[in-house]
C-alpha cells in the first residue's frame, strides 16, 4: 500500500510540476523564445532586478492577495458558521446560491458588473476616479467569499453540533465556546480555505483589469505584454518565488524533524536514565 | 414535556438568531458586491444598445446551443476527472503525518501561485507535434501523438488548472474522518471496496460536494484555456462572452449569455445537491 | 541545540537577503543610464511638482531593461513630472474603462480607429500643438490620416502593417499572395487570427482584389452582403486552420508548428530573432496599416503636463529609443534618418516599394456592424463543429444521472422499510 501511495504521489507531482518545469527551463533562455532553447544565460535574471515596475506590481499583488485573502477569511468564515445555524432549509439554499454567483460569471462579467457599480456610486457621492486600490480590494475579496466559505461550511458539517452546546452547559459563554471548541473543529477548513483565497488573489487578471486604475498587480502587467511578447522576465520571477518557497518548506521540514528527532533522543535517554537510576 | 419541547424551540430559535448574525456582514457584502451587480447583467440583458426594452439578446442565444452544450460537456468531464484523481490523492494526503500533510499541501498549491498566461504556455511546449512530450515518444522509437488543438488538450488544461481546488476541500474532511469507523467496518467484515461504498465516501461527501462545485461551476465559464489549447472547434462559452464585452462591445448579448448560462449552472447544481442531500440523508 | 539551529537558519536568510542585495545593486551599476540629449530652447520644467497618468499597452516603452533608457525615469528627471504608469492589453478594456468614468488619465496610446471612435464620443481632447512642437518631425504620410483627418487629437506613436509571416523550410517559394492562407498544401499549418477585424482583413483584401474594387469599400464596410462574403471566405479557410491565435503565435511560429501566419510587422522581427527560417511578406493585394497614437483623453487632469509628455515622446533621441524598442515602423523622420537606428535598412520592416504596398487603416464601424460581424465571427468559429456526439452524450450522462437518483432513492427506501 505504501509504494503504491507513493507512485501515485510521484505521478500526481510530475504531472503539476512539469509545466513548472519547463517555466523554470526557459527562465534560462537567451532569447525571448518560451518554445525553442538557445543557449543558457542569466539574461532575465538580470533583467527582472532591473525592472522596477515587475518589482512593484509584484509587492502590490502581494498587499492585495495577503489583504483580501486575510479580510475575506474572516468574513467567509462567520458566515459558513452562521450559515450552518439556519433552522430554515430554504435560507441556506439562498444564501448558497448566491455565494455561487461570483464563480459561475465570467470573470470579465463579474469585472464590468463591478465597474459598473463602482462608477454608479461614485456619481452617487460624487467622487472623481473611484477605481485604484480599495476598488480593487473589494472585487478580489467578493470573488475569493465563496471559496472560503465552500472549504469552511463542509468542516462544520462533519463537526457535531452538540460539542459547541456541551461546552456552553460546562460554563462556557457561547463566544468562548466557538473559539475553544468549533474553530480548532474546523482550522483545516479554513487554512485550506485561506490558501485558495491568496492563491486565486495572486492570479486574477480580468476582474482586476476592469477594476483599477494606476495600482498595477502582476497579472495586469503581464497579460498587458500579450500584445508584444511575454518576456521570460516573468519566468525568472517565477523561478524565483518557487525556488523561494521550496525553500521555506524544505527548510521547516528540517528543522522539524531535527526537533522531533532530539525530542525522541532525549525521551529515550531520560528512559535510559530513569532506567539507570532503577 | 411541553415545557422541555418549548424550551428546544426557544434555543434553536436563539440558534437561527445567532446565526444570522454571524452571518449578516457577508450577508450585507453580498448585497452589495454581488447581488447589486447582478441587476447591471439582467438589465443589459434585457435591453438593446440604447436602453430599450427587449428580448432580441436571449432571442438570438439559439445559435450558440452547441457551444453551451460542449462548454457543460467539457466542464462536467473535466470535473469527473479531477475528481477521480483528486480523490486519492486526498486520501493519501489525510492519511500522512502532520508535516507531510502540510508539505503535500503546498506542493499541491504552489504550481497555481505562477501565472495562468505562463503556465498556459508551457503546456503549449508540452502537447505540440514539435513539443517536448512528442519529442520524447519519438526518441524511443513510438509515433509521434497529436495532442494539442484537441478537446483532449482543453481538458488537461482545465484539470491541471482546477485540479488543487478539488483535492484540499476532500483533503481537508478526510483530514478528521477517525480512522476507528474504518478499523470498526473491516472488523465487522468489510472488504476494502465496502469499507470505501459505506464508510469513507459518505463520510467525505461534504468535501466531495464541495471539491465538485468549486472545479465544475468555474470551469464552465472559463476562457483563455480552451483558446490558446483548443484550436479551432473548441470554442467555449466564455470565450464568446469575451469578444461579445470586448471586440463586438456589446455588453448586451455578453449578459445575455452569461445569464443564461448562470441558470443551466444553477439547474447543474441543484442536480448534484438533490443527489448529495439524499445521500448524507442515508448516513444520517 | 534547538536555538543554536534556529540562529543557523535566521543567518541563513540573513545571508540570502544580502546575496540578493549585492546582486540588485551590481545589477543596477551595470545598468547605467543611457543619456539623451533634449531640445534646449523649451521650457521642459514649466510644470515641476506635478503628476500625470499614463496608459499605455504592455511593453509598449522603453522601460529600463538591459541597462537600456528607461523613459519615464528620463522624463521625470528632466521635467520633475512624476509619471504613474498602467498598461492594458486591448483597446477596448482601455476604451470601456474610460468611456465608463471611474478613471482619469492624462495620456492614452489607442489604435487608429479607437482614435475615431473616441473622438466622436466626446472622449478626446483637441491637442494644443504650441506645446508639442517636436510634432513637426512626423512624417507626411502619417498624417491626415482618416482616422483623425486633421491632425487634431492625435500623434503617431508606431506603426506598423499586417503582414504574412512564413517558413521557409515549410513553404516553397515565396508567397506574394494572401490566398496561401486558403492554400491546401499547408492544411494544419496555418495560423488566422482570432480577433475578428483582423481576420476579415485576410479574406476582405483578397476579395476586393478579385473584384478590383477598393480596399477601403470592403475592410471598413458596414455592408452586410459584403460581410457575408468574407465571412464565407473565412469559413471555407476554417478547415485548414490549425488554431485562431493572438500571442501563442509566437511559440507556434518559432517551433516550426506552423508554416504561416498572418501577424504584426514588429513582432514578427521578435520571432525571426528565435528563429531564422521566418521570412515576412507584404501580399500584393495589400494589406492594413495600423497606427497608434497618443491622445489626451477629456478625463484629464493635467493637460499641459500631458502635452509635455507627448512633446518628450517625438524628442529624436527618445524617439529612437522608442524605434529601437518596439520594432515597429516609425513615423519620425528624424530617427528615420539616424544612422543610428538599426532598422534603418532593415528592409522587412521597411521595404523599398513601401509606397507601392496598397495599404487600408480600419475606421471606426457602427455598432451594428459590429454586433453583425461578431455573429458572422461565431458562426464561422462554429462552422463545422459537429456537436451531435456531445450532445448524445450530453443525453446518456443525464439519463445516468436520473437512474442514478431513482436507483439510490429505491434502495433508500427499501432501507428504510428494512427499519
Amino acid at each position: 500500500m505504501k509504494t503504491t501511495s507513493r507512485v501515485y504521489t510521484a505521478l500526481i507531482m510530475i504531472f503539476l510540476y512539469a509545466p513548472i518545469a519547463v517555466l523554470i527551463f526557459f527562465s534560462f533562455n537567451s532569447s525571448k523564445s518560451n518554445a525553442v532553447f538557445e543557449s543558457f544565460s542569466l539574461r532575465w535574471y538580470k533583467e527582472l532586478f532591473n525592472d522596477t515596475q515587475i518589482l512593484q506590481a509584484l509587492k502590490n499583488t502581494l498587499i492585495i492577495a495577503g489583504l483580501s485573502a486575510l479580510i475575506s477569511t474572516v468574513l467567509g468564515t462567520a458566515a459558513a458558521v452562521g450559515i450552518d445555524m439556519y433552522r430554515k432549509k430554504w435560507q441556506k439554499s439562498v444564501v448558497l446560491t448566491v455565494t455561487n454567483f461570483p464563480m459561475m460569471n465570467p470573470d470579465i462579467v463579474t469585472g464590468v458588473s463591478m465597474m459598473l457599480l463602482f462608477v454608479f456610486a461614485s456619481k452617487l457621492l460624487n467622487i472623481n476616479g473611484i477605481l485604484g486600490f480599495w476598488t480593487i480590494l473589494i472585487a478580489h475579496i467578493t470573488f475569493n467569499l465563496p471559496y472560503v466559505i465552500l472549504s469552511v461550511l463542509p468542516k462544520l458539517r462533519q463537526t457535531d453540533p452538540h460539542l459547541a452546546e456541551a461546552a456552553m452547559d460546562l460554563g462556557c459563554t457561547p463566544v468562548k465556546a466557538f473559539f475553544k471548541v468549533v474553530l480548532p473543529a474546523i482550522r483545516p477548513g479554513i487554512v485550506t480555505g485561506m490558501i485558495m483565497a491568496f492563491t486565486l488573489s495572486l492570479d486574477d487578471f480580468i476582474i482586476s483589469n476592469f477594476t483599477t486604475e494606476t495600482f498595477q498587480t502582476l497579472p495586469l502587467q503581464i497579460y498587458s505584454m500579450t500584445k508584444k511578447h511575454v518576456t521570460p522576465s516573468i519566468n525568472a520571477l517565477s523561478t524565483l518565488i518557487f525556488a523561494t518557497i521550496l525553500l521555506l518548506l524544505i527548510l521547516s521540514n528540517v528543522t522539524q524533524s531535527r526537533a522531533e528527532s532530539k525530542l525522541n533522543k532525549e525521551i529515550r535517554e531520560g528512559k535510559k536514565q530513569k532506567r539507570g537510576n532503577n | 414535556m411541553k415545557n422541555n419541547n418549548s424550551a428546544k424551540t426557544q434555543s434553536e430559535k436563539k440558534r437561527s438568531l445567532s446565526g444570522i448574525l454571524l452571518s449578516s456582514p457577508y450577508l450585507v457584502w453580498s448585497v452589495i458586491f454581488i447581488v447589486a451587480p447582478l441587476f447591471f447583467v439582467v438589465y443589459y440583458a434585457f435591453t438593446d444598445r440604447n436602453g430599450n426594452f427587449t428580448f432580441d439578446n436571449i432571442s438570438k442565444l439559439g445559435d450558440y446551443t452547441g457551444i453551451f452544450i460542449h462548454s457543460i460537456w467539457i466542464g462536467l468531464i473535466s470535473t469527473v476527472i479531477c475528481l477521480v484523481i483528486a480523490y486519492p490523492m486526498a486520501y493519501i494526503m489525510a492519511r500522512s503525518g502532520a508535516r507531510r500533510q502540510k508539505t503535500l499541501m503546498m506542493l499541491v498549491m504552489l504550481p497555481m501561485w505562477m501565472n495562468l498566461l505562463i503556465r498556459t504556455y508551457s503546456w503549449m511546449t508540452l502537447l505540440q507535434d514539435t513539443g517536448i512530450i512528442n519529442n520524447l515518444i519519438s526518441a524511443i522509437g513510438l509515433p509521434r501523438i497529436h495532442m494539442i488543438d484537441t478537446s483532449f488538450a482543453v481538458v488537461v488544461g482545465m484539470v491541471y488548472n482546477f485540479f488543487p481546488y478539488m483535492i484540499l476541500p476532500i483533503y481537508s474532511v478526510m483530514s478528521k474522518i477517525d480512522n476507528n469507523l474504518v478499523e470498526a467496518a473491516q472488523d465487522l467484515g468489510c472488504n476494502k471496496l465496502n469499507v470505501f461504498r459505506k464508510v469513507l465516501f459518505p463520510l467525505s461527501l461534504p468535501g466531495v460536494v464541495s471539491g465538485i462545485t468549486m472545479v465544475f461551476v468555474p470551469s464552465v465559464s472559463t476562457f483563455y484555456i480552451a483558446g490558446k489549447l483548443g484550436g479551432p472547434s473548441n470554442l467555449l462559452i466564455g470565450d464568446v462572452v469575451e469578444t461579445q464585452f470586448k471586440a463586438s462591445n456589446n455588453y448586451n448579448l455578453g449578459s445575455a449569455i452569461s445569464l443564461v448560462l448562470m441558470v443551466l449552472i444553477l439547474i447543474c447544481m441543484a442536480v448534484m445537491n438533490k443527489f448529495a442531500d439524499d445521500d448524507t440523508n442515508m448516513i444520517v | 541545540m534547538k536555538k543554536i539551529f534556529f540562529d543557523g537558519r535566521k543567518s541563513l536568510v540573513k545571508r540570502l537577503v544580502a546575496l540578493t542585495l549585492t546582486a540588485m545593486a551590481v545589477v543596477s551599476c551595470m545598468a547605467f543610464s543611457v543619456s539623451a540629449d533634449y531640445t534646449q530652447d523649451f521650457d521642459w520644467r514649466k510644470y515641476e511638482g506635478t503628476t500625470i497618468n499614463v496608459y499605455n499597452w504592455g511593453e509598449y516603452i522603453p522601460d529600463g531593461a538591459e541597462g537600456s533608457f528607461d523613459l519615464n525615469k528620463a522624463f521625470t528627471e528632466l521635467t520633475g513630472i512624476e509619471v504613474n504608469y498602467a498598461m492594458y492589453d486591448d483597446n477596448e478594456t482601455m476604451y470601456s474603462k474610460i468611456s465608463n468614468g471611474g478613471v482619469s488619465f492624462d495620456v492614452v496610446i489607442p489604435s487608429d480607429y479607437m482614435v475615431e471612435r473616441m473622438i466622436s464620443e466626446g472622449l478626446l481632447q483637441k491637442l494644443d500643438f504650441n506645446n508639442i512642437p517636436n510634432y513637426k518631425y512626423i512624417a507626411d504620410r502619417y498624417k491626415n490620416l482618416p482616422y483623425d483627418p486633421e491632425n487634431a487629437y492625435s500623434v503617431p506613436y508606431a506603426a506598423g502593417m499586417v503582414g504574412i509571416i512564413y517558413n521557409t523550410k515549410m513553404v516553397e517559394g515565396t508567397p506574394d499572395s494572401w490566398s496561401i492562407m486558403w492554400d491546401e498544401n499547408y492544411s494544419g499549418k496555418i495560423l488566422q487570427f482570432r480577433n475578428s477585424r483582423d481576420a476579415f482583413l485576410t479574406a476582405q483584401v483578397l476579395i476586393a482584389d478579385q473584384k478590383g474594387v477598393e480596399l477601403d469599400t470592403y475592410v471598413n464596410t458596414n455592408d452586410t452582403a459584403l460581410l457575408d462574403e468574407a465571412a464565407a471566405k473565412l469559413e471555407e479557410q476554417r478547415p485548414l486552420v490549425q488554431s485562431y491565435v493572438m500571442d501563442e503565435v509566437y511559440n507556434k511560429m518559432e517551433s516550426g508548428e506552423a508554416a504561416v501566419a498572418a501577424y504584426y510587422t514588429g513582432d514578427y522581427l521578435s520571432m525571426k530573432d528565435v528563429n531564422d527560417d521566418l521570412s515576412i511578406v507584404y501580399p500584393k493585394e495589400g494589406t492594413n496599416l495600423f497606427v497608434d497614437a497618443a491622445c489626451i483623453p477629456t478625463c484629464a487632469r493635467n493637460k499641459e503636463a500631458a502635452e509635455l509628455y507627448i512633446n518628450f515622446l517625438l524628442e529624436p533621441d527618445v524617439a529612437l529609443e522608442i524605434a529601437e524598442f518596439l520594432y515597429y515602423q516609425t513615423p519620425h523622420t528624424a530617427v528615420l534618418e539616424n544612422d543610428e537606428y538599426s532598422l534603418k535598412d532593415n528592409k522587412e520592416i521597411y521595404p523599398d516599394n513601401m509606397d507601392e504596398i496598397k495599404t487600408v487603416t480600419y475606421r471606426h464601424q457602427s455598432s451594428e456592424t459590429l454586433d453583425y460581424v461578431g455573429k458572422l465571427w461565431d458562426d464561422v468559429r462554429q462552422s463545422g463543429n459537429n456537436y451531435t456526439t456531445i450532445f448524445i452524450c450530453f443525453a446518456v450522462a443525464i439519463v445516468v444521472i436520473v437512474v442514478a437518483v431513482i436507483v439510490s432513492k429505491q434502495q433508500k427506501k427499501k432501507r428504510n422499510n428494512y427499519d
